[in-house]
């Protein structure tokens, strides 16, 4: 393999996500660029599969979010063409997207989760909203985190300390997609822990605090100044050596290759909550895997060419 | 959901699989582009260091004579002297604001209201005060009661801003009957009028209506632009003011930026003087008018249970929903299915409007106008179903202004 490989940034895509996937892959090109690797950077359209075939890049990084770009079926597409590429296969990507199986594979491999229910907008329809409502109040109590089955940035994401405001949180979330997912809210340290694969075998980066003043929600996210992060998040040696191998099992459990973000929360009685995890976390100048990187004493360019190194040496598996 | 989220989903709205209805981009394909870049061609050859040096900071004077000829359409009568060149009126909105407002200063505004303008005076901590308009504007009434209650309050009110035209976003004009009462109103309340006048003249039918600005010179600060009628790439407008506001705006926009751009300006005018401008502008308004149809026949096959206004001019139609439906809450819905318009809540400072969206009908053509309707129905009956089921009423759109960036198509 020549020093330099040749790079395919996929970013954009149709997905309600793709103006922070646009920054993402900026971001990430800029960076390889930087640090003297040839980089071109490519939307999802009609254009890309004849780009890709014509350029055969030594690597495609998908940092697409949302939709086809997480959900596996962009990833299909690129072991179609027997293209390598940067991240988790299709086949556990479509399990990690989906936050519901993300947290049953979790569950299985001894992780704690919040109790959770998944409802698609149909069940409601022929059981009658308010009984369901009711139901999921009683079982699970409040507050209630809304979300969207699948999707990312918060997109569609309510928290719910009142039972009278679940059903306009209900409406919120099925604007984004057909399934819901309503969790118990786990009052705590919120925490987002990227694991990555630089050639040196995985290594979660330290972890990240994310404080927000109200919902660490899509505003929030994106908007520098409306959080506060802290990294490495303010917790003892004992508790970050915790988080940090309660990431690296969520990777390896849910079988994710090269990149990942979990996020979680720690309890005042210090029990780790796994709430979901990103096979392709975001990458813009207020994301957080970034952030841990540079905590971390990593030059975001080296770190990226050592990413894309190691995941050039260790060609995709088909499957 | 938050703001923030709104600007985030118009991302998707660039990609060509959208039918975007939710831009204000003028439908350039419509010019003379090789006619136009010979012309620039030329004004560089033969005006070159003129056009790439700077300029006066009120602007060509040669352009400004032409401005005059374009504003008698809508029997304006002014002199060179009272017009200001800016870049794109959007400049001169921000000047006379800034002129004008110190924090907490009222601007009365049409409801719903330019999102671009609101933008600005929210910049400058203004409190937008929102006056009712119906089919013929702005309510003379309601500026009444509106005025009376503010003065009563003890509150300043600084400035109404009115788009008499063609309303962004409500489509409908200030009736002829209403002009004189409104400038009578405001007069008595010592209230200077902005004339936000973009659309003027890009009319479907009949004559222009005389403007603000030819009923009253000292009454109205008038602002106009070649964005719709020619071209928002060279980012021209210009504002008409009584002599002492005049002279202030020249110093604030020397302030800010020197002098507007001469090669800009050089271009309009060497277009104005040697080009048919009167007919290009026919024939804007001959495909914008085959547009509204379109939108307008769609909107009454496909939105049954909707009602809209039905614009005698300009780019947009003012959509209220069916009952119940909230158009922010509904727009990742609309993205989805490859849709995307602009939620009402823009167009207020208050947080109304959720009960609205404007669709713009500038840009797509005829047939994709009809497809993004269409969609638009899937979209509206999938969230009058959830709704429903939920049984929630539309929200508080929330005080922050957000509409897409200007190059959204």
């Amino acid at each position: 393999m020549s020093p330099a490989p040749r790079i395919a940034v996929l970013a954009g895509g149709l997905s309600h996500e793709r103006d922070v996937s646009l920054r993402s892959g900026r971001r990430v090109a800029e960076a390889l660029r930087g640090v003297g690797i040839e980089v071109s950077v490519h939307d999802v359209d009609a254009d890309l599969v004849p780009a890709l075939t014509e350029l055969r890049p030594d690597l495609v990084w998908p940092l697409l979010h949302g939709a086809s770009g997480e959900d596996g079926s962009v990833r299909d597409v690129l072991e179609l063409l027997g293209l390598p590429y940067l991240g988790t296969d299709p086949r556990a990507s479509r399990i990690a997207w989906s936050k519901p199986g993300a947290k049953t594979v979790a569950e299985s491999a001894g992780l704690v989760t919040p109790r959770f229910v998944t409802l698609p907008q149909s069940l409601f329809r022929d059981l009658g909203a308010g009984r369901v409502l009711d139901a999921i109040t009683t079982h699970l109590g409040l507050p209630l985190v809304v979300k969207p089955a699948e999707g990312g940035s918060a997109l569609g994401v309510s928290l719910v300390t009142r039972a009278e405001d679940l059903p306009r949180a209900m409406v919120e979330c099925f604007a984004y997609g057909d399934t819901a997912m309503i969790e118990t809210a786990v009052i705590g340290v919120e925490l987002a822990v990227s694991v990555v694969d630089a050639g040196d075998g995985l290594v979660a980066l330290p972890p990240v605090e994310i404080v927000t003043d109200g919902p660490y929600d899509y505003d929030a996210r994106y908007n520098p100044g409306r959080t506060e992060y802290f990294t490495p998040a303010r917790l003892t040696p004992e508790v970050t050596a915790r988080v940090a191998d309660t990431a690296l099992r969520a990777h390896r459990a849910l079988g994710l290759r090269h990149i990942s973000r979990t996020d979680l929360i720690v309890d005042s009685a210090g029990t780790i909550h796994f709430l979901e995890v990103n096979v392709a976390p975001g990458m813009t100048e207020t994301s957080l895997l970034p952030q841990a990187a540079e905590a971390a004493g990593y030059h975001l360019g080296d770190l990226y060419r050592r990413l894309v190194l190691a995941a050039v040496d260790s060609p995709s598996e088909s499957r | 959901m938050r703001a923030s989220e709104i600007r985030a989903l118009f991302a998707v709205a660039s990609r060509p699989e959208v039918v975007s209805l939710a831009g204000g981009m003028p439908y350039l394909e419509g010019l003379p582009l090789d006619v136009i870049g010979e012309m620039a061609q030329r004004v560089i050859a033969t005006r070159g260091t003129t056009a790439l040096q700077y300029g006066s900071g009120q602007g060509d004077e040669t352009l400004r004579e032409q401005i005059l000829e374009v504003m008698r359409l809508e029997r304006i009568e002014a002199h060179p002297d009272d017009v200001v060149v800016t870049t794109g009126s959007q400049q001169a909105l921000d000047l006379v604001t800034r002129l004008f407002i110190n924090p907490g200063d009222v601007v009365v505004a049409e409801a719903p209201s330019y999102v671009g303008a609101l933008g600005v005076f929210r910049a400058y901590q203004a409190d937008v005060v929102h006056v009712p308009l119906d089919q013929d504007g702005l309510v003379p009434e309601a500026l009444e009661d509106a005025l009376t209650a503010l003065a009563r309050e003890g509150r300043r009110v600084k400035f109404l801003y009115t788009v008499p035209n063609f309303h962004n976003p409500a489509g409908v004009s200030l009736s002829a009957a209403r002009r004189p009462q409104i400038l009578e109103i405001a007069r008595r309340h010592g209230v200077l009028v902005l004339e936000d006048n973009p659309y003027g003249l890009l009319g479907f039918e009949g004559e222009p209506l005389p403007a603000l600005r030819s009923l009253d010179e000292d009454g109205v600060i008038y602002l106009g632009s070649f964005s719709k009628t020619f071209a928002p790439g060279y980012r021209v407008g210009w504002a008409v003011a009584p002599h002492a506001i005049r002279e202030k705006l020249v110093l604030a926009s020397e302030s800010a930026i020197l002098c507007p751009s001469n090669a800009s300006q050089l271009a309009i005018s060497a277009y104005l003087a040697t080009c048919d401008w009167r007919g290009q502008i026919k024939a804007f308004r001959e495909l914008y008018r085959e547009r509204r149809d379109a939108m307008v026949g769609a909107l009454a096959e496909h939105l049954p249970r909707a009602t809209w206004t039905v614009p005698d001019g300009g780019f947009y139609t003012w959509v209220r929903l069916p009952e119940g439906l909230d158009a922010k809450a509904m727009l990742p819905r609309a993205v989805t299915a490859r849709v995307a318009y602009v939620p009402g809540t823009a167009f207020y400072a208050d947080g109304q409007g959720s009960d609205h969206m404007r669709l713009s009908f500038c840009f797509p053509t005829p047939e994709r106008i009809r497809e993004g309707v269409r969609r638009l129905a899937g979209v509206i009956s999938s969230e009058s179903e959830l709704v429903d089921l939920f049984g929630v009423a539309p929200g508080d759109g929330g005080t922050s202004i957000e509409s897409p960036s200007p190059d959204l198509a």
